[in-house]
């Protein structure tokens, strides 16, 4: 070890926007000259964009369609159902970010995502309940800073039972009109929240599902192997629409008589099916790239074939997947758009029947752009939350 | 050789191959109680392999193997058994990369053993103490020297209490300087009684703990004896050529 007064602390540069703009965009002469231009050539570009977003669009189709777009024709009057389990949530979150991301100085600025977007144009009533969940968040956060060690584990066990309280408070319990939690039928369910549910749901059957697949696929039982292989490979050669077409149209016919399948859950069933033969063979990658010693070492101590799989090769295995099954999960969230096809009125489905009322007729281009602009902000947002895991989980590095 | 009491191993007529090719050609070996082998010879003369067909990473498909009582066969059991009683260390380490110094020590013990988190963690403290590096307990295996990682994979297969060790290859893949902390720990291992297998050309540490020689070639026991024989007295030709090749620097 070097004597402690004689090491010198390695060199930093700080950074600032003006000195990384002098570095880097007027470094010389010519830098300067490409920047200006490389700047005339974007606006050039960007003119005619902007020039609608500003001035030409309608975005009143927006505001005025804004409850639908979000959540389809769900009856008004159970809507707190909604905000409630979108509370939990956001504390869940709140708690999850005081625990886990204490050394980040700015990750709570994520919780006052929902205030900001009470600027949006929503009504009265949500920009209400927008301004409560961020006080939830809030006072969330500042639980999991103060109190980490005794809430790390009611956390856990929160995001655990948090798709079942989802999808009991959306779809209610009592049977009559008039009882405790009336029951609201998916029929009513539409825009981001039956994307959203579509995608969760999709996202956590398929998971599991997956990883058994890719592990019957290396199975020594051929009855097993065979079984995931032509799965896998039965369902990766047809493309997701027509399993949804099969889901929507073809099932009833093989059902008996009298019996009936929910067609949101069929939707769900039909987008998790899809997704684990893809996963599956993802997750396949990983567990290949686990050197044999591994397996070796687990087995000269005695770990049998389930315990090797469960402590050694799949926290492993998993760990080196996370970008490509996040990229996945991405690819899942977007897919869901096609159950529009199918008749049912997500997010994208839901937007096409606002541009069938008469009064906003011709306004695809803002309709679009909207849905487009969802799409993206939860897509980077899944795909920002997947490099912090790496980050911390140290990917590439241990 | 006298034999006092049973044998801890009973090696009979092993054979194997690797589809045409006949990497164990009959192998019949007797290991005492305590007794601490350093077995040796050229790169695919067999040796790693049949250390490895002791504790079932390979099948041998001709003969019987008898450890402590218990057959090797395909009763899945009898190999459980034979393999948290039969520690292993590996040329590359083979560490979970995934988990820290102590979770790699105490994994086994915890699920295998069902020990308490507690009890295995006390163990593996002291275990680390014996090995030189408690101060490295929590820290993963990527951040530690390959010395200090061999070190702690001996620690890790002690953890399990085995009645033998098998080393194979142990300081292969170390640099020079790393490898006196190796043997090191290994030296004391055997002095303290334990029954060690292992497949190694520092003739240093045989000729320092070594009861006997076996020296391997073309899957074949060709010559065994003690280290005063096999040194100073090597009876084959081949023993006698492979010698002044490993010796020679």
């Amino acid at each position: 070890m070097a004597n402690l007064d004689t090491m010198m602390p390695p060199v930093t540069e700080r950074s600032n926007i003006l000195r990384w703009a002098r570095k880097n965009l007027f470094g010389s002469w010519t830098d300067s000259l490409l920047t200006v231009v490389g700047a005339l050539i974007a606006y050039w570009a960007m003119r005619g964009f902007l020039n609608w977003a500003l001035n030409v669009a309608e975005w009143e189709v927006i505001s005025a369609n804004m409850r639908l777009l979000m959540i389809g024709q769900y009856p008004i009057e159970h809507a707190g159902r909604l905000w409630l389990w979108l509370g939990f949530l956001v504390f869940l979150a709140g708690n999850s970010i005081g625990i886990w991301a204490r050394g980040s100085r700015y990750a709570f600025l994520l919780l006052l995502a929902p205030a900001a977007l009470a600027l949006a144009p929503f009504g009265s009533e949500p920009k209400r309940w927008l301004v409560a969940l961020t006080l939830t968040g809030l006072v969330g956060w500042g639980l999991g800073r103060g109190k980490p060690e005794v809430l790390k584990r009611s956390v856990i066990a929160g995001w655990v039972v948090s798709l079942p309280i989802i999808v009991i408070l959306t779809h209610g319990l009592s049977s009559s009109e008039t009882g405790f939690m009336p029951v609201v039928r998916t029929t009513l369910w539409g825009g981001l929240l039956l994307t959203f549910l579509l995608t969760v749901v999709g996202i956590l059957f398929s998971f599991p599902m997956g990883v058994a697949l890719a592990l019957g696929r290396r199975s020594e039982l051929s009855v097993i192997r065979w079984f995931s292989v032509g799965y896998i490979e039965l369902v990766r050669g047809v493309p997701l629409i027509t399993i949804l077409f099969m889901a929507q149209l073809m099932l009833p016919l093989f059902l008996p008589d009298g019996w009936t399948l929910d067609r949101v859950l069929r939707a769900m069933v039909g987008i998790t099916l899809f997704s684990a033969a893809y996963l599956a063979e993802n997750v396949r990658g990983g567990l290949q790239a686990i050197p044999k010693g591994q397996y070796e070492a687990a087995e000269a101590l005695g770990l049998n074939g389930v315990q090797t799989m469960i402590f050694i090769i799949l926290p492993q295995a998993l760990r080196l997947i996370i970008p490509i099954l996040v990229g996945q999960f991405i690819g899942v969230f977007k897919d869901t758009s096609l159950v529009a096809i199918v008749g049912l009125l997500d997010l994208l489905g839901i937007g096409k029947t606002v541009l069938a009322q008469p009064q906003f007729l011709g306004l695809q281009r803002e309709v679009y752009a909207f849905i487009s602009l969802i799409f993206w902000v939860l897509s980077y947002g899944m795909s920002y939350l997947s490099q912090q895991l790496e980050v911390r989980l140290g990917v590439g590095k241990r | 050789m006298t034999h006092e009491k049973e044998p801890i191993i009973s090696v009979r007529d092993v054979h194997k191959w690797y589809g045409n090719f006949h990497a164990l050609k009959g192998i019949n070996l007797d290991v005492e109680r305590r007794e601490v082998i350093v077995i040796f010879g050229p790169s695919g003369s067999g040796k790693s392999t049949f250390i490895r067909t002791l504790n079932r990473l390979e099948e041998h498909q001709r003969g019987t193997i008898v450890v402590d009582g218990i057959e090797l066969s395909h009763d899945v059991r009898n190999i459980e058994q034979i393999r948290s009683e039969m520690g292993m260390v590996f040329q590359q380490f083979n560490l979970f990369p995934h988990l820290t110094v102590m979770q790699n020590i105490t994994l086994a013990p915890i699920q295998v053993r069902k020990w308490t988190k507690q009890k295995a963690e006390e163990v593996a403290m002291q275990l680390l103490e014996r090995v030189g590096i408690p101060e490295q307990a929590n820290k993963y295996p990527g951040q530690l020297s390959g010395g200090q990682q061999q070190r702690v994979a001996i620690a890790r297969s002690l953890a399990m209490q085995p009645n033998i060790m098998l080393f194979d290859e142990p300081t292969s893949a170390l640099d020079p300087e790393m490898i006196k902390e190796v043997l090191d720990v290994m030296i004391e291992l055997a002095k303290s009684g334990m029954t060690i297998l292992a497949v190694t050309h520092e003739m240093g540490f045989a000729r320092a703990v070594a009861d006997r020689m076996i020296f391997f070639d073309k899957g074949e026991i060709v010559e065994q004896g003690t280290p005063e024989q096999i040194f100073n007295n090597p009876k084959e030709d081949r023993t006698k050529l492979f010698l002044s090749q490993i010796l020679r620097h």
